[in-house]
């Protein structure tokens, strides 16, 4: 089959590998009918990182059709077309049985590693380095997915392939992290970053109760599509962010600040050339944390920093002490995808949400390579890219 | 050097002899003369291995130990204490431990356990040990208290006299069942055996957290996760850098 291989740092890969198989009786083969690259994958891709080995298969935003079970799998049929959330859930331990399936104890097949970075080590997760299990990903014509019946979710007739896949991930994404923001009557929420997370958070944010979303970013297409969502919008290219934030809130700072952008922050000023050059060795610094220092200078004095974005190992100088002094409270994590599935849906078939907005870019998975350059430097407008595994290049009419 | 009293289970914080000190940190000190000697990255190589030596002498621990944090206790035992918390009741927990047999389906190490006689108070065992032999000995139950703790210790003769000991506690609200378990063993040749043994990848303390990982996953869940047998893009030398990472196990 095709998949997309990772070749090393900024070397994303079409290649020819086996096709997969059920190796434990849990198992199940899905044929994928669409996957997409999730900002998370760019951070693979540009090696921040740890533990990708050449010839990793990634993807963890993948759907499609089951074309083969276990024996041990009682729930999930041939056939069905179903959506996989990124992270894995054995579905049995205390973790999965609370909903916090992203922090599942047992899928982790290589958990050591996991623990020297983390202490403990939180789920196994698709495509996603082998800290987090080194398991294949999805962004292939199949793949092999584990614990089906725990994980698997049977997509409702009537939805579209493009309405459903970011269930897998960036849609409960945005969503937790609205969650996460504490959303009372009346609250006026700030999100650094309108990638794609961004822009489901500020729906998210909206549906939740929020009576006032404002959204900061530099890229006038998202910043564009952020207002499409009912948010205000900062450009921190043009404008000091928090002195803006502040009069827009006449003076008493946002309720909640959402992080949706994660290790690899732009900045300006000497800050953000140290965390640069820093991040660059890989030892001094892994992340670049400009947003989260931002979200917690930002953030009202008692109020909440929701951390939606993702972070790896360590970052300096965050102002801890106007954490403290402020009363915040900050709410993290990798998404517990399960949890949220049902009720997202409900939200996308009453209309509610529209996934499908945010697709800039359909393309094959012959033409990954070219979709991770345009993603990762948003040229053409690139917000979110679709891949077909089963499209041919040539058919192809662009998308505008 | 076996004491009979209390005293001898305490943790050391100096484990090395002053002969052991002496003699480690005059290597240290030598090598380090020596890379001062040398150009280039030998000279680099020699000057860490002398550096780690003569700190590892400074601290009174032993090089495999200042590298490993192995315990050891003053007369001579290595002792290993490792816990876990499992989702099912104490009474099921016991009754899986009780039935020695079990042993080898999370025990990484033992080849094979066989209870042996009325009650099942002995057993014999036979374990992996490095480089590819196998040690095998008799082992006896002396404490057994059903949905609470099991003890045992090996029988006079065995290579490496050891002795374990269960503990089955209630976990708070829904959380199921703490595992306490400590093991208490002394390798052949003392300490020196133990270093060896441990650069054999054969290390007791990360060991028995992997067991015990392993028996969690096997109680909740059934089986162990592996990625083992998956496709990749991976061409030959590749795949021994995946292998460094990845769980070469299935159950």
């Amino acid at each position: 089959m095709k998949a997309v291989v990772w070749q090393g740092v900024n070397r994303m890969g079409v290649e020819t590998v086996p096709d997969p198989q059920i190796l434990q009786p849990t198992d199940a083969i899905v044929r994928v009918t669409k996957t997409a690259i999730c900002g998370s994958d760019l951070h693979l891709m540009d090696g921040y990182v740890p533990s990708m080995v050449h010839g990793d298969i990634v993807g963890h935003e993948f759907m499609g059709e089951v074309v083969e079970v276990g024996a041990e799998v009682r729930k999930v049929k041939v056939g069905d077309r179903v959506i996989v959330p990124f992270p894995i859930a054995c579905g049995k331990c205390w973790y999965c049985q609370k909903g916090l399936t992203s922090l599942c104890d047992n899928s982790n097949p290589n958990p050591g590693l996991a623990e020297k970075f983390w202490g403990y080590s939180p789920a196994g997760l698709y495509g996603y380095s082998h800290i987090t299990g080194g398991y294949a990903g999805g962004q292939a014509q199949f793949a092999r997915t584990v614990y089906a019946d725990a994980n698997l979710y049977k997509v409702p007739e009537g939805l579209t392939d493009e309405q459903v896949l970011f269930l897998t991930d960036i849609l409960p994404t945005g969503y937790m992290g609205a969650e996460h923001c504490n959303i009372h009557g009346g609250d006026v929420v700030a999100v650094f970053g309108c990638g794609p997370v961004g822009l489901f958070g500020i729906a998210s944010a909206f549906l939740l109760g929020a009576e006032r979303v404002i959204a900061i970013d530099r890229f006038p297409e998202r910043l564009e599509m952020a207002r499409s969502y009912g948010a205000e919008t900062i450009n921190y290219e043009e404008e000091n962010v928090f002195e803006r934030l502040r009069e827009m809130t006449g003076g008493r700072g946002p309720d909640s600040v959402m992080d949706a952008v994660g290790l690899e922050a732009q900045a300006h000023g000497f800050l953000g050339v140290a965390d640069a050059v820093k991040q660059t060795t890989r030892v001094l610094e892994s992340d670049r944390p400009h947003a989260l220092r931002a979200a917690i200078m930002a953030c009202r004095k008692g109020g909440t920093v929701s951390v939606p974005g993702v972070y790896g190992g360590l970052a300096d100088k965050i102002p801890v002490g106007a954490f403290m002094n402020k009363g915040l409270t900050m709410r993290t994590g990798q998404t517990h995808v399960h949890r949220y599935l049902d009720t997202l849906t409900g939200h996308i078939q009453r209309g509610e949400i529209d996934p499908t907005r945010i697709i800039t870019h359909r393309l094959s998975l012959e033409e990954a390579p070219h979709a991770y350059e345009i993603f990762k430097h948003k040229h053409d407008g690139c917000i979110k890219c679709v891949l077909d595994p089963w499209a041919d290049p040539k058919d192809h009419a662009p998308v505008k | 050097m076996t004491r009979d009293h209390q005293d001898s289970r305490r943790e050391s914080p100096q484990n090395s002899s002053p002969a052991e000190r002496l003699l480690f940190g005059g290597l240290g000190a030598g090598l380090i003369a020596l890379s001062l000697r040398q150009r280039g990255g030998m000279g680099v190589v020699l000057g860490t291995g002398g550096a780690l030596l003569l700190a590892g002498a400074a601290m009174g621990q032993g090089l495999g130990e200042t590298l490993t944090r192995v315990r050891r206790t003053e007369d001579d035992h290595i002792k290993v204490q490792k816990a876990v918390t499992i989702g099912l009741d104490a009474g099921e927990l016991y009754t899986f431990w009780r039935d020695f047999e079990n042993l080898p389906r999370f025990m990484d190490h033992l080849e094979s356990v066989k209870v042996q006689g009325e009650g099942g108070q002995r057993s014999h065992w036979v374990a992996k040990a490095p480089a590819g032999t196998s040690v095998e000995w008799d082992a006896e139950i002396t404490a057994d208290e059903p949905g609470r703790r099991i003890a045992w210790r090996s029988l006079e003769g065995a290579t490496v006299p050891n002795e374990g000991e269960v503990e089955f506690r209630p976990a708070p609200g829904d959380r199921g069942t703490e595992i306490h378990v400590s093991l208490t063993y002394r390798p052949p040749g003392g300490t020196l055996g133990a270093t060896v043994a441990r650069l054999l990848g054969e290390d007791p303390d990360v060991q028995i957290g992997q067991d015990l990982r392993r028996l969690k996953r096997l109680l909740e869940v059934g089986h162990v996760p592996t990625t083992e047998g998956q496709s990749s893009g991976r061409k030959g030398p590749m795949k021994a850098e995946a292998k460094m990472y990845d769980n070469r196990r299935t159950s």
